[in-house]
Parts: structure tokens; sequence; C-alpha cells
């Protein structure tokens, strides 16, 4: 084959070799980064590499032997990166308490006794008990599932067998209801705003068309966070809508719309109606108009026409309409941010607070793995549906 | 049957008593778009039992007073009665009338059975009976067999078919069809024109029927109304409205037709004497109320003139002649089809037996016919 051929087989191919590649880049290998940052577990690893190297020797059950003993000091006099020494404190500290004084009674004693052994027992008692070795070893293997077993409120006890936290540690599943609860609902609140939009669309003509088209798209092209902004001042006690409603004597006191739920679903469904009504809008478009007239013609009230015709019809639109919502609803951040009090901060609040205030990246991706499974899982039964209505349509 | 009556008496003074002669009555209807009148104070009576074309040109408002019939377009102006009862406030749902639409608004997410059953289902019919009824209904347009498909697994004849199936099952008072065939080819369209047609007389329905195409009205009707800019030019039967056009549009609008302008000479008894444009004088039957010095037309259908190669006049040749020079002749299969040019440049469309010798171009001829097949019309 020449040269010429090959050309014309792969050229498809290099047209489509940009997107690949910016899809792999800015796509693929973040999500590959968090899924393996959520199971990674290297704090401890990457600075006890001799510990690693006998630990497999020690049974587990006695007080540990000479040799992982001295391991050990080797490796904390080999350990000079300071925020790294930290990190393992941290992460050793978090699988058996009382590590962090010990750690740092030992590291001063490594620092003041740069050679020869030292007797870790008799600097501290704890050296003895085997649970702070087992704390070590088990924290030495480079994966671990206690980031996503936690992002459920899940942990392993000592033997090792999966259990619920003690009640004062779970709030993750609580936080995880919270956004699915405030996102169901605002997605209903779409479906029951939107849908007779966008009916009204559909049968709007002329300026009047155009201009409740444009009242959809023109936040779309607005930042979320100057959406969120304007609900902001909206909102206020003294804001438009309490003043406004005041004004006209139809409340005595302020209705408290910010800084707790209301506002935030108020605002949350206002950003996301345009999902919900442009999806609809669309498939509305496709439905014949003389379907409705039919209906009425053969007997049908117009509003059993409505649930017996139109409604089956556009369920495809509600359908997609209320996924887009959804989705986008479980991973808000700003507006429960700004709008919401302390008791309406979605999941996406948690993940930023575990990644940038107390910098647990391994948390923080669980967290995030966990609304990718349930947003898959959303995505796969919505699909199922979807084929199973066009095989039997 | 005893029909519920809907809507109000009309005239409110008299009962609704059910001697109303009509099934259908259009009592001085309007219809305006803003300013335009689509549907222009309009009589028309429909007979039980019967079937009436609406037949016009395209935007003439028979789709207009179709929807206003069903109640999808209320009247601006004027009554329509159904049974004698005003029901221009019924809403549509509660008008009884099976509705066929052009493109037959089958509801694409039903089976054809439940897309028969619907209307069944909304008067509240007992499952057993709905079975039953739906099956009958289907079996009536042949397609028993495909009661589970959905209507996008049909062919054209067959959603028509069901959508027919549909308007017919619940026995609707009136059925209203709007260009039910448009969408057929040819053969189809011709089976189903029959077969409707055959329904019509077997369940003795009452149909109105929209069409633009001239021959489906001609085949199906009892009665063609004729419409032109949201008036009806004439009313009555193929028969009627083919031969006796009223007025210049119906004439021309309805089959081929050669239309010469003349003047009345002389008025007799039973016949009038024309001059045409030209100078040939033709006799023609019936007086219509013409008048001396009258300008009028003549309207000559195709295949009523005869040809002869003999030229100038002949006494021996019946009823009135014409003198003319062939300028086309073309084989039509069915037909010859030959186009003359007479005295004052008028020209003359002939339409002559298959099996009739071909005229040549150019040769001199006359054209003759009798003094009935003709028709006057004022102009
Ligand atoms: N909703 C409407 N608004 C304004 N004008 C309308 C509307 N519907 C119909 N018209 C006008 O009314 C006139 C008659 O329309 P109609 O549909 O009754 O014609 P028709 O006789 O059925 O023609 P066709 O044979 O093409 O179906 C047309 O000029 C059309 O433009
Ligand atoms: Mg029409």
């Amino acid at each position: 084959m020449s040269g010429k051929s090959f050309l014309q087989k792969s050229g498809p191919l290099l047209l489509v070799a940009p997107l690949f590649l910016f899809i792999c880049l800015f796509f693929i290998w973040p999500l590959g980064s968090v899924l393996t940052q959520s199971v990674s577990d290297n704090a401890v690893a990457r600075l006890l590499p001799e510990t690693a190297k006998v630990a497999s020797s020690w049974d587990g059950q006695s007080a540990p032997a000479e040799g992982l003993q001295a391991a050990f000091v080797t490796d904390l006099r080999a350990a000079t990166d300071e925020q790294a020494v930290g990190d393992m404190v941290r992460r050793l500290n978090s699988a058996q308490s009382g590590f962090r004084t010990l750690m740092s009674k030992t590291l001063k004693a490594v620092q003041d006794k740069p050679e020869g052994p030292i007797d870790l027992v008799a600097l501290d008692r704890k050296w003895s008990q085997p649970q702070y070795w087992k704390a070590i070893t088990d924290a030495l293997s480079p994966t671990t599932d206690r980031y996503l077993l936690a992002a459920v409120d899940l942990m392993r006890n000592d033997a090792g067998e999966i259990i619920s936290q003690p009640p004062k540690q779970t709030i993750n599943v609580a936080i995880f209801g919270r956004t699915f609860w405030i996102s169901a609902t605002v997605t209903i609140f779409c479906v029951l705003l939107g849908y007779p939009y966008a009916l009204l669309i559909t049968v709007a003509t002329g300026w009047k068309k155009q201009a409740l088209l444009a009242a959809v798209l023109l936040p779309l092209w607005t930042s979320l966070l100057v959406r969120t902004a304007a609900w902001f001042i909206l909102l206020q006690e003294q804001g438009l809508i309490n003043s406004a409603l005041m004004d006209l004597n139809i409340i005595a006191d302020p209705l408290a719309l910010i800084f707790n739920r209301t506002g935030v679903i108020i605002a949350m469904t206002h950003v996301s109606l345009p999902m919900m009504v442009l999806p609809i809008y669309s498939v509305l478009l496709t439905i014949p108009k003389n379907l409705m007239p039919a209906a009425a013609s053969l007997g049908a009230h117009p509003l059993r026409a409505f649930v017996r015709v139109l409604l089956p019809l556009s369920f495809g639109g509600i359908a997609a309409g209320s996924l887009l919502v959804f989705m986008s609803a479980i991973g808000y951040y700003i507006t429960p941010a700004l709008i919401g009090g302390a008791g309406d901060q979605m999941i996406s609040s948690f993940i930023a607070f575990h990644a940038q205030n107390s910098g647990n990246w391994g948390m923080a991706s669980a967290l995030g793995i966990v609304l990718l499974v349930v947003t898959i899982i959303l995505y796969a039964v919505y699909e199922r549906l979807a084929t199973q209505r066009e095989r039997s349509a | 049957m005893q029909v519920r009556p809907i809507g109000q008496p009309y005239p409110a003074t008299e009962k609704g008593n059910g001697v109303a002669e009509f099934r259908i009555r259009f009592d001085g209807v309007s219809k305006y778009y803003g300013q335009q009148c689509v549907v222009d104070k309009l009589r028309l009576d429909i007979e039980k039992g019967e079937f009436v074309s609406l037949l016009g040109p395209s935007g003439s408002g028979k789709t207009t007073l179709l929807m206003m019939l069903a109640g999808f377009e209320t009247a601006t102006e004027g009554q329509i009665l159904v049974d004698g009862y005003r029901v221009n406030d019924v809403p549509s749902h509660k008008r009884d009338m099976g509705v066929v639409f052009q493109n037959y608004a089958l509801f694409p997410h039903m089976s054809v059975g439940a897309n028969v059953a619907f209307p069944l289902q909304m008067r509240g019919i007992s499952k057993a009976e709905i079975a039953g009824r739906v099956k009958t209904a289907l079996d009536m347009v042949q397609l028993g067999a495909l009661s589970e498909r959905k209507p996008s697994q049909l062919s054209g004849g067959q959603q028509q078919r069901v959508a027919l199936a549909r308007a017919l099952v619940f026995e609707p008072r009136v059925v209203l069809m709007d260009e039910p065939l448009g969408a057929l080819d040819k053969n189809l369209r011709e089976q189903m024109q029959l077969d409707i047609r055959a329904l019509h007389q077997r369940l003795g329905l009452t149909i109105v029927f929209v069409t633009h195409d001239q021959g489906e009205a001609l085949t199906m009707s009892d009665r063609i109304a004729v419409f032109n800019k949201g008036k009806i030019e004439q009313i009555g039967t193929p028969r009627q409205v083919y031969d006796e056009p009223a007025t210049r549009f119906v004439a021309e609008f309805i089959g081929e037709t050669n239309l010469i302008a003349g003047t009345v000479e002389v008025v007799e008894a039973t016949s009038v004497t024309i001059r045409m444009n030209g100078g040939n004088i033709v006799r023609v039957a019936g007086t219509d109320g013409l008048a001396a010095g009258q300008a009028v037309s003549v309207s000559l259908r195709p295949e009523r003139l005869s040809l002869t190669q003999v030229s100038g006049t002949d006494a021996s040749l019946p009823g009135n002649t014409i003198s003319a020079t062939v300028t086309d002749c073309v084989y039509q299969g069915d037909h010859l089809r030959v186009q003359l040019t007479g005295a004052g440049d008028a020209s003359y469309i002939v339409r002559l037996d298959r099996r009739s010798a071909e005229p040549q171009r150019g040769a001199q001829v006359t054209a003759f016919f009798s003094p009935e097949d003709c028709k006057v019309i004022a102009s």
C-alpha cells in the first residue's frame, strides 16, 4: 500500500487527535489521579523504606524484634522533609491515637542522637505495645480503602472487619443524604416550573417566543457566581423580595429567605432551570401539533389529553432535563456556600474543605469518587429506561 | 338512534325538539384573522347521512371552516348548529365529531389497538366492550391483524385506515376529514376513495370532506361545495357543478373548459343566441334570466366538442359550428388533445376519442356542439 492510502485512512483519526489528547490530558488523567489518590496511602511508606523491608518478618503479635526497631530509627534519621514527616505523623495518629506525642518524643530523641542504636522501649513504654507497630506496618501498604470507607462512614476495626464508625464521627452519609435531598427537591421544582414554561415557549409565536427563549438563555450566558450574587441581594432580609412583600402588606415581618434551605433551593432552582427547560422544549418541538386537537376530537378533556398524550410523549425531555439538573445540582458549591446556612452545605463544600484546608487529598478524592459512582449509576438507570422506552416505541 | 343533543337550543326561543331537518347548519358564519376575512358570512346546510365535499383552491378557507365545526377555532360571527342546537361554545371534546387529519395525527406512543380504543376509553366504556368494538372497527378497515403494531410500523395507507377506524369507532354524529388522502399515491388514493365511499353508504355516516382535488370530490360526494375566498361559489351534485357551473370560477376550477366571452343577441323561449368575440354566433339552451345585450361567457367542455375536417359552415352539421385552425395535437393515451385557434384569435381545447384520426397541424377544421352541451355564465 502506498503512503497516500495510509494518509487517507488515518486522516479522519488525525482530525480527532487534538480532541482525544485534550480529553486524555484534562479529563482522563485528572480522573485517574483522583482515583489513585483515594486509594493510595504512601505518606508513611515513602519515609520508611528500610522498615518496609523488614516489616514482613514481624508476626504482628509480640513486641517487635530489634531489627524492625533499628530499621525504623534508620528511616527516621534519613527523613529530612519536615512536611512529609508531619504528614506521616498525622496519618499514624489518625490510625492510632497517641502517636503524635509518641512521635514527637521519638523524633526529638533521634535528632539528639544521630549515631548508634536507640532503645525505643526505654524511651517510651508505648513502643512495647504491638498496636503502635501494627499501625506503622499497616500504613506501609501503598493502597488503602480507609478513605473510601470513611467517605461512607465506615471503618475497619482491629480485626480488619468493616464496621460503621462511632456515631460522633459519622457525618458523610448525612451530608450525602442532604446533598441528594436538596438536589432532588431542586429537580422537582425545576420540572414543575420548567415544563409549563417549555410548553409556553412551544405555543408562543413571534416576539413572545423570542422573549421567552431569551429569558431562559440569558441566565445561561451569565456567570454562575453573578447569578448567585444576584440572589444573595434579592433574598436579603431587606432585599427586594422582602421589601416588596412588606410594601404590599402581604407580610408583616421579613421572611427568612437567606442563610437557610429555602434560599438555597430558590437560587439553585433558578440557576438550574435552563437545563430543564431546553431539553423539554426540544422534545416538545418534535411532537406533531395536531395530536392534542385529535385527542380533543376523540372526546378527551384537555387535562386527560395532556396526561395520556402530551406527557408520555415528552417524558424523554423530562427525564433528560431531570438527569442534567440533578447531576449538576449534586456538585453545587458556590450557591449553598453563599446563600445557605451551616446546615445547607453540600458535599462539594466538604470535598473542598478536605482538599484545601486539611490537605487530606485522600479523603477529598474518596468523597469525589462516591459522587462519581452515584452519578454513573443514575446515568446507567436513565440509559436503561431510555432504551427500554425506545424498544417499546 | 336517539342522539343526545349538544349545545344550546337555537333559536333560543325554540325548544330543542329534534325536528331539525339538517344535521349541520352554518348560519352566516364568518372568521377573521385580524383584518383578514377567511370565511365570509357562509351559509351551508348538510343533511343527515350526506357526503359533502368542500372543494376549493389553497387558502380558500376550507380547513378553517372544518376547524370551526370541530371546535378548534371559534367563529367570529354567525351560528354553527348541529341537530338544531347551537354549538359555537361547546368545547371540541364534547362535540362528538370524528376528525381525520391530513397527516393522520395518530398517537405515536400507542399501539394501533390503543389508538382506536382511545375515544372509547374517554367515554368510560367497559373494557370488554372496548375490545369488541376495537376489533370490529379494525376489521372494517382490514387491519385486524396489526392491532399490536405502533403507527410508525405501518405504511401510509395503513395509518390512514387506522385514523379512519379511530374516527369512526365511537359512532360520531359527523365525520370530518381534512384532505385525508393527500399523502397517498394515486392507486392507493383511488382505493381509499372507494373504501370511504363504501363505508359512508354502509354506515349511513354524515361526512364533511375537505379536498382540493376535484376528481376526488366528483368521485366521492353527494354534493360539492365549491369554495373561493371564504365564500361558497356553488353547491350542488357533482353533475350540477360540472355540467352547469354557476360562475366562471367554478367552470374553470372544476375540470377543463373553454370559456369564450360574448354578448347576448336574442333571448328566445328556451334558448339564447350569443355573438361570441370573433364573430361566431352560437345558440345555447336555457335562458336563466339573461337579457339581450348582456356580456356573458360561454363554457364549453373540451370533450363535448366534435371536429370535422370540412372547413366553413355546413348546414348539415347539427347545432353550433366554429371554424378554426389546428395549432397542436397531442396523444394522451386515453384521448387526443387538440388545440384550435378560431376567429379573433380565440383558442379552444378539444378532447377527441383516442381512436379518432389525428388532425394535421395547420389543417382547417370545423368544431361543432349542440346547444345543450354548453352553458352561459353571466360575467
Ligand atoms: N392561525 C391563523 N392565523 C392567521 N391566518 C390564518 C390562520 N390559519 C389560516 N389562516 C389563513 O386563512 C386562510 C385560509 O386558510 P385555510 O387553512 O382555511 O385554507 P384551506 O382552504 O384549508 O387551504 P389548503 O387547501 O391549502 O389547506 C389562509 O389565507 C391562511 O393564511
Ligand atoms: Mg387546508
